[in-house]
């Protein structure tokens, strides 16, 4: 049954997924989202952070997938134009800040032959960058450097126009009030609105997340909430 | 092997440049002057001003004065030893190791250099040769001791002088006293007392000598003679690990460059195999024939003796070369070279920092990008956020201490930045604050996190942090700059984003 699962994600032009991870990433119910249930790596996802306070929200959220897939000991680059990255914060989501390599880069050109530069390089676990924009062909070039070497590659991009691109996946994800079970006073357990907008081979869905333990779950009163299907993505 | 130094003195280096710069003054008197206590004293003289009696130190106005189309260039203090200091640089291309004689001179040491020249004689020649195009008249020496060179280059009869070795005592006896370059008051005495050569007095005791001149007459006579070693300070530190390439035609086309390149890296990497040692940081040098110097510099993460490597990293920079009318010589330094940690093979796939291949990736970043874009930040034992992390020196290094288990912001702004804040009362979080002009209700806060200034490093006011979530679940990091105080206002600072 899963030999011929793959076969019709292969005819539907879905390359197999490259690198394997010991057990799944601790998204919770956002996995059952993913083609065969499983996060999609060596391919490239896009995140559409448009203001300063989802930025943070989405560095977040993606330090805790990092915190996953750098179990392996692979490092991971993080490219940004500006040195705002606080890495004793990156401690909070499970992973160790010194094996992070933060390159600093200006200029949006640079930015994406960096990337593509990391990408093509084997070893690495992930690449993360802040892209202003994102366009068809640069997505596609940074798919092509994906395919052979496998490293994941998580694009931040900022600019409000959407262009299609050839990423596996959009994200967005906002900041939720944070939440606690026994609804203690002061900040709590940081939450997030989780939106997949789209997911090749895979289905949409809206979540509402939060970061207990060293793993994503939904708030308890949440639990009920259906993923509603925002777009279908062909 | 012998020592063999070459001292190069230039009997008009001041009025050749101003020449060489200036093509208006060819064929006119002109000096150099320069303002000494109110009037203008001359610095240098051109040869036929010189033939005519004038010498340096005169009043211009007295020069002037005899011949009224004289021109007066103004000099600078410091200038020939810059244009030395130039000229030496460019001087590197014979020998590594290179040294000023201010206010004249230059001093080569050519020890085992000659030979790619097939022999002194035509070493000197072309010497010579490269320093006549540029306008330099030149007097060269070439002898064991730099005090015999530095005689005959200037007291010597011809303008080459080859002196073998253990000849210098021959050599410098029908010279005057002044060539072993000793004080005037000395050179004077010998004078009156009749020792017009140094000849006359050179075989006298050294005792002897030292009771009547003192100990510099015995010292420099030990030095021209290789009795006492005379050290040469180099202008710039000669490097172990190079290389070097002449060439028969000059090469002006990026393939030429890039195989030159290779060929030195490959020859360079064989010999630091051979000591187990690695380049951090190599520089490639290209000579000019119009005598200019070039040179393009790199940097690896972890030492590297891989040829292939190291030339894809050049590569990246040869665009800056510009040859011009072409290239006749290269070389390839390495300043810094570590030794290397020698890996099995299965170690090339192992994933994690030490990987050859992820010191090669950010290798290329920087080579291309520019230094000091990659980072990596290890804890350090500091509650002030700012110091609370610091860069890694290295790859290789672990983390001393833990990373803080406090909550703390993910993004951090560089400098806070003031907002205004609304707060009840004393050590109360505030209800709201407004940052670039948005409002923020604030809905839930945790704080306050006193942090003090680290008065042994830097004095300064704690700070009283905050965590506050608004109303759309946004989380901040705020904080209050020192002590409540009723009399003047509080500062409130943003400081970091929380995810």
């Amino acid at each position: 049954m899963a030999q011929l699962r793959q076969e019709i994600s292969r005819m539907q032009g879905q390359k197999p997924i490259n690198g394997q991870l010991e057990g799944k990433l601790r998204l919770g119910p956002v996995n059952n989202a993913f083609p065969q249930k499983i996060f999609p790596l060596g391919a490239i996802h896009e995140w559409i952070t448009t203001s300063g306070a989802t930025a943070a929200a989405t560095t977040g959220f993606i330090a805790a997938i990092l915190g996953d897939l750098m179990r392996d000991n692979g490092p991971s680059v993080w490219i940004s134009p500006d040195g705002l990255l606080f890495p004793p914060g990156f401690s909070t989501f499970g992973l160790q800040p010194d094996r992070i390599l933060f390159v600093q880069v200006k200029k949006e050109k640079d930015i994406c032959w960096a990337m593509e530069t990391c990408l093509q390089m084997e070893g690495l676990s992930a690449v993360v960058s802040e892209l202003p924009a994102l366009d068809f062909n640069i997505s596609r070039r940074l798919q092509l450097a994906v395919e052979k070497s496998g490293v994941t590659g998580f694009v931040m991009r900022t600019n409000r126009n959407l262009h299609p691109t050839a990423c596996v996946s959009r994200w967005r994800i906002s900041a939720a009030p944070s939440y606690h079970e026994q609804s203690l006073p002061g900040v709590t357990l940081p939450c997030w609105n989780v939106e997949l907008l789209k997911m090749r081979g895979g289905s949409t869905g809206r979540w509402k997340l939060l970061w207990q333990d060293g793993g994503f779950q939904e708030p308890v009163v949440d639990r009920v909430a259906n993923p509603s299907l925002l777009r279908k993505i062909s | 092997m012998p020592s063999r130094f070459v001292c190069i003195y230039f009997p008009h280096l001041m009025t050749e440049w101003v020449m060489r710069r200036r093509q208006d003054l060819k064929g006119q008197p002109f000096v150099l002057a320069a303002l000494d206590r109110g009037r203008m004293r001359i610095t240098a003289v051109c040869p036929d001003v010189q033939r005519q009696g004038f010498r340096v130190g005169m009043a211009v106005a007295d020069v002037r004065a005899l011949i009224p189309q004289l021109q007066v260039v103004a000099d600078l203090p410091g200038r020939a030893a810059k244009l030395l200091t130039a000229l030496g640089h460019w001087a590197t291309r014979f020998t590594p190791c290179v040294a000023t004689h201010i206010p004249d001179g230059l001093c080569l040491d050519a020890t085992g250099c000659t030979h790619l020249w097939k022999g002194e004689t035509n070493y000197l020649e072309d010497i010579r040769k490269a320093l006549a195009l540029l306008g330099y008249t030149t007097h060269i020496a070439i002898a064991g001791t730099v005090g015999a060179a530095w005689a005959l280059a200037r007291y010597g009869k011809h303008p080459l002088s080859v002196i073998a070795p253990g000849e210098e005592k021959r050599a410098l006896g029908p010279l005057p006293p002044a060539a072993l370059r000793l004080e005037a008051a000395v050179v004077d005495r010998l004078q009156k007392l009749g020792l017009y050569t140094i000849g006359h007095f050179i075989d006298m005791g050294s005792a002897i000598l030292r009771r009547r001149f003192g100990a510099g007459l015995p010292e420099r006579i030990d030095q021209a003679l290789g009795i006492k070693n005379e050290p040469l300070l180099p202008m710039q530190a000669v490097t172990p690990f190079q290389e070097r390439l002449p060439c028969l035609e000059p090469v002006t086309t990026r393939y030429g460059i890039e195989m030159a390149l290779q060929q030195l890296i490959e020859l360079l990497c064989k010999r630091l195999a051979k000591e187990g040692k690695g380049i951090r940081k190599a520089i490639f040098k290209a000579w000019r024939i119009d005598h200019n110097l070039q040179a393009i510099t790199i940097g690896t993460h972890l030492p590297s003796q891989q040829p292939a490597h190291l030339v894809k990293l050049f590569e990246l920079k040869i665009d800056q070369l510009e040859p011009a009318l072409g290239f006749e010589m290269f070389a390839i330094e390495a300043p810094q070279v570590e030794d290397i940690i020698t890996l099995q093979n299965g170690f090339w796939h192992q994933k994690g920092l030490g990987n050859n291949r992820l010191a090669q990736l950010l290798d290329q970043l920087t080579g291309k990008l520019g230094p000091g874009i990659v980072h990596r930040y290890l804890p350090d034992e500091h509650y002030w956020p700012e110091r609370s992390f610091r860069e890694a020196a290295s790859l290789h290094e672990q983390p001393a201490t833990r990373w803080t288990d406090r909550p703390r912001p993910i993004r951090l702004l560089n400098n806070p930045e003031p907002v205004q804040v609304a707060a009840p009362i004393p050590d109360y979080p505030p209800m709201h604050f407004r940052y670039k002009g948005i409002l923020h209700t604030i809905k839930k806060a945790d704080g306050p996190e006193r942090i003090e200034a680290e008065w042994w490093i830097r004095e300064g006011e704690h700070r009283d942090y905050y965590i506050v979530e608004n109303e759309h679940g946004e989380r901040f990091w705020l904080f209050r700059l020192g002590h409540y105080d009723g009399t003047k206002p509080h500062r409130w600072y943003l400081h970091g984003f929380f995810a």
